[in-house]
């Protein structure tokens, strides 16, 4: 169990914030820029002192202002990867590897630097120093140093944020690898919600210091409050799906989500795998009768079972198809016209090419 | 020679963590230590080796506790010209370092901390290294400042031959030789050398550091 409360006060800025969540597993920190997110983790890290705090990891208290325990954050073994990854510079790759590991009670060596090198693809690098190397190289880098420190707990803040979309896509396998190699509890700091969509197993949104809403992704990604975070255009449905059948050659994966099937493009698709898939709630088209001779390769038949005005111009639908629920938005003058009602039957119309998608590896936790 | 080379030894380690309070602190304590620290800058160096006789002299309060209990006399010495020559140029090596070291991130010695570094080990593992190249160029820069100092070291410890007498005291002596022209301009010239030597040198150990960590 992974306990992290604390209450920090500034100028015109108060964070009150409590998590509870089930370790091993990623902890997404969701929200815009000043929402707090950068402030807890410090917090946790003990780098910040907050007026009241508890931290807790598997049982081991590092933070209890009640009972006045405060341990100096180089006693916490807490990894932590900065946005700016914080390499030494005056030391190569090896020796920035190694420096955490060095320092970490020889009884609670568990985490291999050799595994850690092949992991991470590191090898190539040892010997150079860190202004030799790429954005992504050093992101790759502070992760393993991070790691050989054998920490209880890994705080990533926005660790992708320095780096441009190539870079990214570079990095983010790795983050992937280290979430199902190692058992660690990770706490990950972002403001881009599809790299939550790809890592998280729990996420915290997060606004003005306070925790909005908490849970699984599927059901944040229907919360309210992530629309006035992320803007109605980027709000949709994220569903979880097992891959009934890959098809090679057009790189489509049919993935069963609620009583239906939807075509996704996705790559590495292998049947019987765990897939996130995130369906925009504007690429949504809602039809009141099964349609006929249309391109759109999924139909999803449903129930309405909430309508929401998020504006003066549109509304946003939640179609139940079975289990799942799809977010619509259409515009107030077509819910007009289909006279769209709770409890209505309805046909879900999504084009495959518009859905994001992402394969898991191993089981979701 | 001999006197600049122990001014900078005894000098650079005090500099080294003066600078570093300096860059580091946030207590009121500071700017004093700050003015303090400059004072020789903006002193008469008469002033200074004043204030140093009051203090080191045979009946000055430290000069005669030094000299009652180790027999140590800085007074008309070796040592004392160098004591001297160090007050002097510690300004100098101050400001070299703690440029150096505010121009270091600190975020690198909080990374330290999560990685399970102490304070000790914080300092000589990340923030020494750091403020490396400054200390080298603070200290080649006190050196050859150092060969030069004059009113402070004459004050202190007067011009005793083949004990006090450094080089500027050498060329004023020569100066006011009847005859002594040529010496003098000798010693000119071996001043301006060492002077620019330091300075070059200084400049180039420097420059190469910040290359080799990627500034």
């Amino acid at each position: 169990m992974l306990k992290l409360a604390a209450i920090k006060r500034r100028d015109h800025f108060e964070l009150h914030v409590a998590i509870e969540v089930a370790t091993p597993g990623i902890v997404a920190l969701f929200g815009r820029s000043g929402c707090g997110k950068s402030t807890l983790i410090n917090i946790v890290a003990g780098l910040l002192k907050a007026e009241r705090a508890l931290i807790e990891v598997d049982g081991v208290v590092l933070e209890d202002s009640s009972k006045g325990i405060r341990l100096a954050p180089e006693q916490r073994r807490i990894g932590y990867v900065f946005q700016d990854s914080r390499l030494f510079p005056h030391m190569n790759v090896d020796k920035n590897l190694r420096y955490g590991e060095r320092r970490a009670p020889a009884g609670e060596r568990r985490i291999g630097v050799d595994k850690v090198i092949e992991l991470l693809g590191l090898g190539a690098l040892l010997q150079r120093r860190p202004h030799a190397l790429s954005g992504g190289e050093r992101q790759r880098v502070a992760l393993g140093r991070a790691l050989l420190s054998q920490p209880r707990l890994l705080l990533l803040d926005e660790p992708l944020a320095s780096l441009d979309a190539a870079r990214r896509d570079e990095v983010l396998p790795y983050l992937e690898t280290l979430r199902d190699e190692f058992a660690l509890p990770i706490v990950y700091v972002s403001h881009q919600f599809d790299e939550v969509l790809r890592l998280a197993s729990h996420v915290v949104l997060l606004d003005q210091g306070r925790v909005m809403a908490q849970g699984g992704i599927e059901a944040i990604s229907l919360h309210p409050a992530l629309r006035t975070i992320v803007g109605v255009d980027a709000v949709g449905a994220v569903l979880t799906g097992s891959i009934a059948a890959a098809d090679p050659q057009t790189g489509l994966a049919a993935v069963r989500v609620g009583a239906g099937v939807i075509n996704v493009n996705l790559r590495n698709a292998r049947p019987g795998a765990t897939v996130r898939v995130q369906v925009l709630a504007r690429d949504v088209i809602l039809a009141t009768r099964a349609p006929e001779g249309l391109s759109v390769r999924n139909v999803l038949v449903g129930e309405i079972s909430r309508i929401a005005s998020d504006d003066a111009e549109t509304d946003l639908i939640d179609v139940d198809v079975g289990g799942a629920i799809v977010l619509a938005r259409v515009t107030r003058a077509a819910s007009v016209a289909l006279s769209l009602r709770q409890g209505m039957k309805i046909w879900v119309l999504v084009k495959a090419v518009s859905i994001r998608g992402h394969a898991f590896l191993s089981p979701l936790i | 020679m001999s006197v600049a080379l122990r001014s900078v030894l005894a000098s650079v380690p005090c500099a080294i963590f003066v600078a570093w309070w300096l860059a580091r602190s946030r207590s009121h304590g500071r700017l004093l230590l700050d003015a303090v620290v400059h004072l020789p800058l903006v002193l008469p160096p008469v002033v200074i080796g004043y204030l140093l006789l009051v203090i080191f002299g045979m009946r000055g309060w430290l000069g005669s506790w030094l000299y009652g209990t180790f027999g140590i006399q800085l007074i008309f010495t070796r040592a004392g010209a160098a004591l001297a020559t160090a007050v002097m140029t510690f300004p100098l090596v101050v400001r070299a370092i703690r440029i150096s070291l505010e121009g270091a991130d600190p975020g690198l010695e909080e990374a330290a901390r999560t990685l399970g570094a102490g304070p000790w080990d914080r300092f000589f593992t990340i923030t020494l290294p750091l403020m490396l190249p400054g200390v080298l160029a603070g200290a080649i820069i006190a050196f050859a400042a150092g060969l030069g100092e004059f009113g402070a070291v004459i004050t202190f410890v007067s011009n005793i031959p083949g004990e006090t007498r450094t080089l500027p005291l050498a060329l004023y002596t020569a100066l006011q030789t009847p005859g002594g022209d040529a010496m003098a301009a000798r010693l000119a010239a071996i001043s301006f050398t060492l002077g620019l030597g330091g300075l070059l040198v200084s400049e180039l150990i420097a420059r190469r550091m910040r290359r080799a960590m990627g500034r």
